[in-house]
């Protein structure tokens, strides 16, 4: 594997075959998720939306008991909480009987990726940046870490395709995609961070070769990649911190607007709340 | 106006729910994927080429090194003449039009080349070196246009310099005044290994900032000729690729694209509307930008948000839902 890789050029295109691989299986998978049932799908026994708790408005005190007293700072905080982050949306135990192709698992594969992303990261950042060149047991969780930041891209381009092609934004969900977006964004500068800080010939070469391009955008007055401290602080610890942060908000906003209809479905008898029209 | 809260009971009124185990899908996915880690960290492992020193640079290619140190102290170096945020130069300063971040944002990490990278190492470790220390203050008093000659016919000279079995570099004989002595000294202390720490000396005790040796190094051309091996530099889409077989950044790929077309592989009397290869990063930059912009945004553009509805692929999406649709009206 540490061979030089086999490169296909085809105008002015040229690509690595590890990379050709890695999207071509991409692609694979999101045509498989396309048209591969999901088992069990249409086994599922199906409860009138009635009978769903998860979906039922909470019933907020409106007015003072002895016990409870409707006025101060902590019970309008709470009154938010039980308002906008109900448990019963948070954990649902229904779900429309529509959402039903593999393109909706990308999410929580990504989620799951992104889980083992920060837990392998603990490890090396306990152990330092020195650690994982000298150690076999370190080279393996360099190992773990570099491949679930690959499953974790992979299965996160896979759901922004998935969220593309189905517009999952309808019905007032733009700040869900957008936030999304902006996650994706901010992974990419993560990863770029992490390759700055491998301590090696990648990381080199990365750092001479980016910094033209980001002192040319002005950011080289606060972002410099030959900086390997500052790369290390920014890839450990502010820029994991957001990204987890921001996907906790897109997941909740996920969950209590719950999955969007089908493209073409009638329109809801009660308008949500001001959105995006189709 | 009060904006009414979103009632997800009325939006899911008249949809059949189904049973849900979110816990579980969660813990599934967890199992699934660090069952594939685990087998690729196994199986193929991780790359990690090791990086290269001032000593391996200088023990490897000896001329380039020679060569470089020269540039850099007779100010010719990409860093000497680079720009902010280095140096108040232009060499490598992107602009377009007006817009000029770069400069705008100015000089951050001052970076002497001349002095960091070669005087100052040479200083530190002169000690009682006879020779060194008179060829040190020879330079030194002499006057700029002198010191100009002396570096230009010795850069001159190690275009057919060569190297030899022990390391060291052997060039004509010329009118180089000190200059010799003082390449001869560094490279040495280069081989040595002594000049990787000297770059990286400062009044602190800890020391994280690469930014003088990394700036040295890719003054040569032995780092990027290891680059090029191994696919990594701009023509060849190297940003998105990695040293060895494994996969890069592939989510990079339409940023390393654009620097494979018109206008931004083009030369400067080519370029289209003020952009070409001398400006290209910082336009592939304002590209990128617009183009994420233009993402975060899709729900409101129209066209790119109709797409979705132009293009069925949502059919197989919800395949059992407009199947239903499809078998009630018949």
């Amino acid at each position: 594997m540490d061979q030089p890789a086999p490169y296909v050029h085809w105008g002015f295109i040229l690509i690595s075959l590890p990379n050709l691989v890695l999207i071509g299986v991409m692609l694979v998978l999101f045509a498989l998720a396309l048209v591969v049932p999901l088992p069990g799908h249409r086994k599922a026994r199906v409860v009138e939306h009635s009978a769903d708790p998860a979906v039922q408005p909470v019933a907020v005190p409106a007015t003072a008991t002895p016990d409870d007293p409707a006025g101060g700072w902590t019970n309008a905080v709470r009154r938010t909480i039980d308002r906008r982050l109900p448990l019963l949306e948070l954990l649902p135990t229904r779900q429309p009987y529509y959402v039903g192709s593999w393109v909706y698992v990308f999410g929580v594969v990504t989620i799951a990726a992104l889980v083992w992303v920060v837990l392998s990261g603990l490890v090396l950042a306990f152990e330092g940046p020195q650690w994982w060149h000298v150690s076999p047991q370190g080279h393996f969780v360099n190992s773990l870490h570099f491949w679930s930041v690959q499953m974790f891209f992979i299965f996160m381009v896979l759901h922004l395709w998935g969220q593309y092609w189905g517009a999952g934004w309808r019905d007032g969900r733009a700040q869900t995609w957008m936030i999304g977006v902006v996650i994706f964004a901010v992974s990419i500068v993560t990863a770029f961070t992490g390759y700055l800080a491998q301590q090696n010939f990648d990381s080199q070469w990365i750092a001479v070769n980016a910094k033209d391009a980001i002192n040319a955008s002005g950011s080289g007055v606060f972002f410099n990649p030959l900086n390997f401290g500052q790369m290390l602080g920014i890839h450990v610890m502010l820029l994991p911190i957001l990204v987890t942060i921001l996907v906790v908000v897109h997941v909740v906003q996920v969950r209590m607007r719950g999955v969007v209809r089908p493209l073409g479905a009638p329109p809801v008898t009660a308008d949500p709340a001001p959105g995006v029209a189709q | 106006m009060r904006r009414r809260r979103y009632d997800k009971a009325a939006y899911y009124r008249d949809v059949r729910m189904v049973p849900y185990d979110l816990v579980k899908e969660l813990a599934l996915a967890m199992a699934g994927t660090l069952i594939v880690i685990l087998i690729l960290s196994a199986v193929l492992s991780s790359p990690d080429v090791p990086a290269v020193t001032i000593q391996s640079w200088s023990r490897s290619d000896p001329v380039d090194f020679v060569t470089t140190a020269a540039a850099e102290l007779s100010g010719n170096s990409v860093s000497s003449g680079y720009g902010p945020p280095y140096n108040s130069n232009n060499g490598s300063t992107q602009t377009w039009g007006f817009f000029q971040p770069e400069v705008w944002a100015g000089v951050h990490q001052p970076v002497d080349s001349a002095g960091e990278f070669v005087m100052t190492p040479l200083q530190l470790s002169s000690g009682k070196n006879a020779a060194l220390n008179t060829a040190l203050s020879t330079y030194q008093s002499a006057s700029g246009d002198q010191r100009a000659k002396w570096l230009t016919a010795y850069t001159n000279a190690l275009g057919n310099a060569t190297a030899n079995a022990n390391g060291t570099v052997t060039i004509a004989s010329g009118d180089y005044g000190p200059v010799p002595v003082l390449m001869d000294d560094l490279l040495n202390l280069a081989q040595n290994g002594a000049l990787d720490g000297l770059l990286l000396a400062s009044a602190h005790f800890y020391q994280t900032d690469y930014t003088a040796p990394l700036l040295f190094m890719g003054d040569g051309g032995y780092l990027s000729g290891l680059a090029q091996d191994q696919a990594l530099t701009g023509t060849q889409w190297g940003m998105m690729n990695e040293t060895g077989r494994y996969p890069g950044q592939a989510w990079l790929w339409l940023y390393t694209m654009w620097y494979q077309v018109a206008p931004f592989n083009r030369d400067a009397s080519h370029g289209f509307v003020g952009v070409s290869s001398s400006n290209a990063d910082l336009g592939v930059i304002v590209v990128m930008g617009v183009l994420t912009l233009l993402l975060v945004l899709v729900p409101f553009i129209p066209g790119l948000r109709d797409l979705p509805r132009w293009i069925p692929i949502h059919r197989l999406i919800w395949r059992r839902y407009y199947d239903e649709k499809r078998s009630s009206r018949t």
